[in-house]
């Protein structure tokens, strides 16, 4: 609401620096893996880094051209961790693994996704027109891997992958960032009517039914089709997702309330229907009690052997390629954390916690910024996905929490986390560079203004067509 | 690898997490830089510094502020009916649940929102039809709304009075 004075300021070449900064991380990480294994410096390295190097400064190009005035912090954070992730994994390939080489290509896809994002949406209000359609098309990723045929199967005891071609998908991965674009789509429009209508019960006022009904959909698809798919990590991720968003939207500290008593109460009630779901806690309470370390399914060792590794490292780490992480299972992608610490010793980790931090402080602070209220929860919604990712994941690594099956952001091995990550981050650069571009002032339904020589107004920094809008709006 | 000696290897591992830190410390420098200009825009007043060099900065002395009271309609099938204002926001539209609902075939069923922000209201409109008008200028984005400036909805035209 309050008009800012100070012209805006571009700061591309700042990124470009950060980036060169964030590019000598991912390159140092590699190339201490490589001395420290038997190989050195080989083709490989350079191929890889060469490739990191070149898909980086063309997402920076890409900035320049067409979000001029998007944060100049976000990039070079996730090109840092992302480079540090590809290292790490590499690192952990024996020979004849694959997994580096897949996780660089994914990464380039992953790239070139977001970039496309970017180039061809160019301005994220449009995404509020496709409240529904999210909606609908969430529903349909999460069911995917229900459907046999192009179901991959229970993997690890989840049904949450698909299988395309040659490689597996985890649609719901995807279905985070739609869901996001839902709420915040309703939420923007409907948010008067959740927080004025409705009876009042003792100091609580109740909502609607019927100005709730599609959120309550919304939470049913998510939680529903993931006790069916047994993937507790996601349906924690989106069940926070939605309470944060509905938050955001009435500013009633009752949702965060009831939201915490639900998530306590629905873990208690699948602990005890589900087996998985008992073992995970029994793995947490007891982690280290002989029989439910070795216990073959669902023991604690992950963890443990986690936990000693961290030790292991201390307070400065073994130093990348040094540690023994190949103790740990699933030390590329669950794990990795744990392989962090080991290596990089508790510096190092505090070093990635930061660098998440920074990129959510960054995600919020285009929140705050951008002055549609669409955007303001679309923003807020996907950095506080990635915040709640990074908890569940650490605080799973370092026992605070029962360890789930989320994935790291950026770092962990995983083609369909990576890709849905990158997209976040173009939706966030887009919503940060129309937060802090100069004044845009074309209208958030498409409309064109009525008079458009507005004195004391400047001209959208992105080049919004003023074509005719695409959608009619309804009259109700 | 023999052909790298240990101190080397170590200098490396602990220049790596330098190398990490020097990176944190490069962004939180470059974001400093933002958290100046949130300053600036919140306050949009001159610092005492800027107004001991420059002494036409200095701000007179704002004037009174009246507050808005009442919400009154002034054309329209609903002329002459007031709404007393209180510190929720009010929803203009056709639709029941509205908080003045509007018997204008020209107003969308929740066709704006009149919310307060400080000490001033503020009119957004909800993507209506035939839009909102503002002193005749068509609101693309939420804008203050100052005493007496008449708001118009369809063929209802509303003001704010104290």
């Amino acid at each position: 609401m309050i008009q800012t004075d100070t012209s805006p300021k571009p700061r591309r070449n700042v990124e470009l620096v950060l980036i060169v900064l964030a590019l000598a991380v991912g390159v140092g990480a590699s190339a201490l893996v490589s001395i420290n294994s038997d190989v050195g410096l080989d083709r490989d390295f350079w191929f890889q880094s060469s490739l990191l190097a070149v898909a980086a400064f063309a997402f920076h190009m890409v900035l320049r051209l067409r979000a001029k005035y998007a944060d100049p912090v976000i990039l070079p954070i996730v090109v840092a961790l992302n480079g540090l992730g590809l290292a790490l994994i590499h690192r952990m390939d024996g020979p004849g693994d694959d997994t580096g080489n897949n996780q660089l290509r994914w990464t380039l896809i992953a790239m070139a996704v977001s970039i496309a994002v970017i180039w061809f949406l160019k301005d994220h209000r449009i995404l509020r027109r496709f409240t529904y359609i999210s909606l609908a098309v969430s529903a349909f990723l999460l069911l995917l891997p229900l459907i046999p045929g192009i179901s991959a199967g229970e993997i690890l005891g989840a049904r949450v992958w698909i299988r395309v071609g040659p490689m597996t998908f985890q649609p719901g991965e995807i279905a985070k960032i739609t869901l996001a674009i839902f709420f915040a789509g309703y939420l923007s429009s409907n948010r008067d009517l959740i927080l004025l209508a409705g009876r009042k019960i003792g100091p609580m006022q109740f909502p609607r039914f019927k100005d709730l009904g599609p959120m309550i959909t919304a939470w049913l698809v998510s939680i529903g089709v993931l006790v069916f798919q047994r993937d507790l990590g996601s349906s924690i991720l989106f069940f926070g997702l939605f309470i944060v968003m509905i938050y955001v939207a009435t500013s009633r500290i009752s949702w965060v309330v009831i939201g915490l008593l639900l998530i306590l109460g629905g873990g208690f009630i699948a602990s005890q229907i589900f087996s998985h779901v008992a073992f995970r806690i029994d793995s947490w309470i007891n982690a280290f009690t002989p029989e439910v370390f070795g216990r073959s399914p669902g023991g604690s060792g992950q963890i443990v052997e986690g936990l000693f590794g961290m030790a292991d490292g201390g307070l400065v780490g073994t130093g990348l390629g040094q540690g023994r992480p190949d103790l740990v299972p699933f030390a590329n992608s669950d794990m990795i954390v744990a392989l962090i610490g080991e290596e990089l010793g508790l510096i190092g980790l505090f070093a990635v916690v930061m660098l998440y931090l920074l990129l959510f402080t960054r995600g919020f602070r285009a929140a705050l910024g951008t002055r549609d209220a669409f955007g303001k929860l679309l923003a807020c919604g996907l950095s506080f996905a990635i915040a709640l990712q990074c908890f569940v994941v650490i605080g799973g690594v370092t026992r605070l929490i029962p360890l789930t099956g989320l994935t790291t952001p950026f770092l962990a091995a995983g083609g369909s986390s990576l890709l849905a990550n990158w997209i976040i981050v173009g939706l966030l650069l887009m919503i940060s560079n129309t937060a802090r571009g100069p004044v845009d002032t074309t209208p958030m339904v498409g409309k064109p203004p009525a008079s458009s020589s507005t004195p004391g107004t400047r001209k959208p920094a992105t080049g919004q067509t003023p074509s005719a809008p695409t959608e009619a709006v309804k009259q109700q | 690898m023999n052909d790298i000696s240990e101190l080397t290897i170590t200098a490396l591992r602990f220049g790596f997490l330098l190398l990490l830190w020097v990176l944190i410390f490069s962004i939180v420098t470059t974001m400093r830089r933002d958290l100046q200009i949130g300053r600036k825009a919140v306050t949009g007043a001159p610092t005492a510094r800027e107004v001991r060099k420059h002494p036409e900065l200095a701000a007179s002395p704002p004037p009174a502020i009246q507050h808005a009271r009442t919400l009154v309609v002034t054309e329209g099938p609903l002329k002459g009916t007031t709404v007393p204002l209180a510190a929720s926001p009010i929803l203009l539209g056709r639709a029941q649940e509205a908080t003045l609902v509007l018997e204008d075939d020209y107003a969308s069923g929740r066709h704006a929102r009149l919310f307060p922000q400080g000490s001033r209201w503020f009119i957004e409109d909800l993507g209506s039809t035939n839009g909102t008008y503002l002193a005749d200028q068509q609101l693309t984005r939420a804008l203050p709304v100052e005493l007496g400036v008449p708001v118009r909805i369809g063929k209802t035209v509303i003001e704010l009075r104290p």
